[in-house]
């Protein structure tokens, strides 16, 4: 077996959680203690909810710490390093024995983030030791043509992973059945979703598997070269790319002949993103590296025609690209035995907002919100009221709580008005307001927006202007008719998908939260207790006991009191941010 | 308006005189006569001088032989790019879904109220500058804030200040406003 593993989680979230310092203070007592064991680094495990987490693999087995700070690995280390003697109560993940968190885990079927957490994503031997690049080296040794590898992909049924929903294999087959000599693979690591991180794991945590399924759809649609796009505000993704790319071309898996294969010469390079969510759209993409605005084009010719530099393009997302060195290594009917009859395979989702288990799942499609929202979420916050979750970002819906049975397939999400998406499902309550949301889209939509399409562009600020004046207390009683109107419109003109789908969740949380729209405009309410214009916040003389908790939390000074004496909340001052109400503990701060 | 850009109408003259353009050259050499060269050109004079200034536009424009015109066009398209002086530390406050769910208006108010600056401004000691963006991709633990390469976890208003503060502290040795 080998000496004691400590394996800390450095992804970005384990980093805002303070793992760093984690790490440095097992490193310090290691070698101030002289203890024997070797530690190591690995990244994002999925159970944001938990960071810091720290794995101990010892010879009974492994152990997964959770909310590791370093009160508790000094701790960790005493007991179970130096006396082997785990401590049971803070473990979140064994093989040993269930924990508080296994719901979590069991509902879950690890295909694109089977990697990520096991392995130190900086090495290619640990990827290798894991079955990497046995994929394409079984194309190579038993000579499996490109065509049997498009058959393949179909067969498995893989549906694109960032919210198209098209199917890969006949993307693939597209782009191959063009004779040109020079073609390209792009991966879409742009990311772009408020609230999605999915692809961000899979970059920091496993970045081999990313480039193993760009190897693979290079040589079925003989590509020469490859391009991954990915945002800037992803540093850690892009440095891990960098060091795995370096990697892979030492062994001789990126350039020429690559694998042995003769006359399949493919390298791959990176483009940081510039800042610009339209960039998440394929023809605002290659615009993109070509060194121009991120302008969409018009399609047809679609890239598998016409794409980068006018030559065929296969561009695929990070995700989807991270399941095909599994289907080519376990076969296409392996991967086909999840999901539903049109959407095969798993998918990964970013579960956050208003949820207790917040992080990445990753499900078999086919499973109910409910279920992902209670089994594995574990449920709302605080126990509160569970109101809704928004799919598919900017471009997806709100799906209420009496729909939360509809299971997640790409055919089922886009029935009830929203879309798959990428990944990001954000979960709300009761304190959430549903026309706020759509305003908050709608803000991001029209800043985003590219400017080309004269109804994407001015009816996107048109609707923002609406929802604002509604959440200010100042609807009339035709907005409503006229956000449909708009919505209707901007979808039937816009070029591409960020205008074609800007007005999801406005009409979405129409068609659903109708009587909240309604309440604002009519009797300028906000039911969720949410939109400042419409709220003010008071201390309860009778109920407050001076415990001056509201007024240490108040970022603003607007509360004052003695102590043991009833608190006071200057109106002038008071910025209704919430945190006094969410703070008293003696319902002694009344919001109306 | 949460998600905003750092603002580009500012009272402060861009100084000239501390920027060594000569800084350039190894970047310029290497993207040359690359296809597509136009935005990582820009994105390393920014990584440089930590933002864009007029005679950097100017001096790729002479020996890359990429129209101004062109340069401007993308610089003010792409979110990423500065065209003004930037302070210190770039404070990032995460609006995006999740972030928003969990009150991050919250963060951005108090930060104001400490800086004494609005949001996409810097402050007159060009210690700070703040910034609202659209998702840092740390969801779960809303809402989020980045200052540099570090990032800061389930904040409140007063943890952000007391961020502030710690900086300032550091920077000026003494966390009180100016």
């Amino acid at each position: 077996m080998g000496k004691t593993k400590v394996i800390v989680g450095l992804g970005s979230c384990g980093l805002a959680a303070g793992a760093g310092k984690v790490y440095e203070a097992i490193k310090k007592a290691q070698i101030d203690e002289n203890l024997d064991f070797v530690l190591k680094k690995t990244s994002c495990i999925g159970m944001c909810f938990r960071e810091p987490l720290v794995e101990i693999i010892d010879k009974t087995g492994s152990y997964t710490y959770g909310e590791v700070d370093e009160k508790r690995i000094a701790e960790i280390l005493e007991k179970h390093i130096k006396n082997d003697s785990p401590i049971r109560e803070y473990v979140v993940k064994t093989d040993l024995f269930e924990t508080k968190d296994q719901a979590y885990l069991d509902g879950q079927v690890k295909i694109v983030l089977r990697n990520c957490g096991n392995i130190d994503p900086e090495s290619i031997e640990e990827y290798e030791a894991k079955l990497g690049y046995k994929a394409i080296k079984k194309i190579a040794k038993e000579k499996i043509s490109s065509t049997d590898v498009i058959q393949t992909v179909l067969d498995s049924g893989i549906r694109g992973r960032g919210g198209g929903g098209f199917p890969t294999g006949l993307k693939w087959r597209f782009a191959n059945n063009n004779k040109a000599k020079v073609k390209y693979i792009i991966c879409n690591a742009d990311e772009g979703d408020p609230g999605a991180f999915m692809d961000r794991s899979v970059l920091e945590g496993d970045p081999h598997s990313v480039l193993e399924g760009m190897i693979i759809a290079a040589y079925a649609i003989e590509a020469c070269d490859g391009w991954i796009y990915c945002r800037a505000e992803y540093p850690l993704a892009i440095k891990r790319l960098n060091i795995a790319i370096e990697k892979a071309r030492e062994k001789g898996y990126l350039g020429k002949n690559v694998f042995g294969i003769k006359g399949f010469d493919f390298d791959i390079h990176i483009k940081e993103g510039a800042g610009a969510f339209v960039c998440g759209e394929e023809t605002a993409l290659m615009a993109s590296i070509e060194g121009e605005r991120g302008m969409p084009r018009k399609r047809p010719p679609f890239p598998a025609e016409s794409g980068l530099w006018k030559s065929p393009t296969n561009i695929n997302n990070v995700e989807t690209f991270a399941n095909i060195p599994w289907i080519i290594l376990n076969g296409a009917k392996e991967y086909a035995k999840y999901g539903t009859t049109k959407s095969k395979g798993t998918k990964v989702f970013a579960l956050t907002g208003k949820i207790k288990n917040g992080g990445l799942v990753e499900v078999p499609m086919g499973i109910t919100i409910r279920d992902i929202v209670f089994n594995l979420g574990g449920g709302i916050q605080n126990d509160k009221k569970f109101k809704a979750v928004q799919l598919g970002g900017p471009s997806g819906g709100c799906i209420p709580e009496y729909l939360a049975d509809t299971i997640v397939d790409y055919d089922s999400v886009t029935s009830t008005g929203a879309i798959m998406g990428s990944g990001g499902m954000v979960v709300m309550d009761e304190t959430t307001c549903m026309v706020d949301m759509a305003r908050f889209f709608l803000d991001f939509t029209k800043k985003e927006s590219c400017g080309k399409c004269t109804f994407c562009r001015i009816g996107t600020q048109r609707m923002l202007e609406i929802l604002t004046r509604i959440t200010d207390g100042k609807g009339k009683d035709d907005d409503i008719e006229k956000l449909i109107d708009l919505s209707n419109q901007i979808k039937d003109s816009s070029l591409c998908g960020l205008g074609q789908t800007a007005p999801n969740p406005v009409l979405t949380t129409i068609k659903y939260f109708k009587d909240e729209y309604e309440a604002h405009i009519k009797d300028k309410k906000c039911p969720a207790k949410k939109c400042k214009p419409l709220i003010k916040y008071s201390i309860v003389t009778e109920n407050c006991t001076g415990c001056m908790v509201c007024k240490k939390v108040c970022a603003v000074g607007a509360i004052s009191g003695e102590k043991k004496m009833p608190h006071l909340i200057d109106q002038a001052l008071c910025t209704k941010c919430g945190s006094c109400y969410a703070k008293c503990k003696f319902n002694a701060i009344t919001v109306n | 308006m949460r998600i905003k850009r750092i603002s580009i109408k500012d009272n402060r003259d861009e100084n000239t005189e501390n920027i060594d353009l000569s800084l350039m050259d190894s970047f310029i050499q290497e993207y040359k006569f690359k296809k597509g060269n136009l935005i990582p050109l820009l994105q390393h004079t920014q990584e440089l001088y930590g933002f864009i200034p007029r005679t950097a536009f100017l001096k790729l424009e002479k020996e890359t032989n990429l129209k101004l015109s062109d340069m401007y066009g993308v610089a003010s398209f792409y979110a990423q790019f500065r065209l003004k002086p930037v302070g210190k530390n770039i404070i990032k406050v995460c609006h995006g879904t999740a972030c928003h769910v969990q009150n991050a208006t919250e963060i951005t108010d108090a930060l104001e109220e400490e800086l004494m600056v609005k949001d996409g401004e810097t402050t007159k000691d060009s210690l700070f500058t703040l910034e609202s963006v659209a998702c840092l991709g740390c969801c779960s633990l809303a809402p989020v804030m980045m200052i540099g390469d570090n990032t800061y976890a389930k904040l409140t208003g007063k943890m952000a200040k007391d961020v502030i503060r710690n900086i300032r502290e550091k920077e000026l040795g003494t966390p009180c406003k100016n």
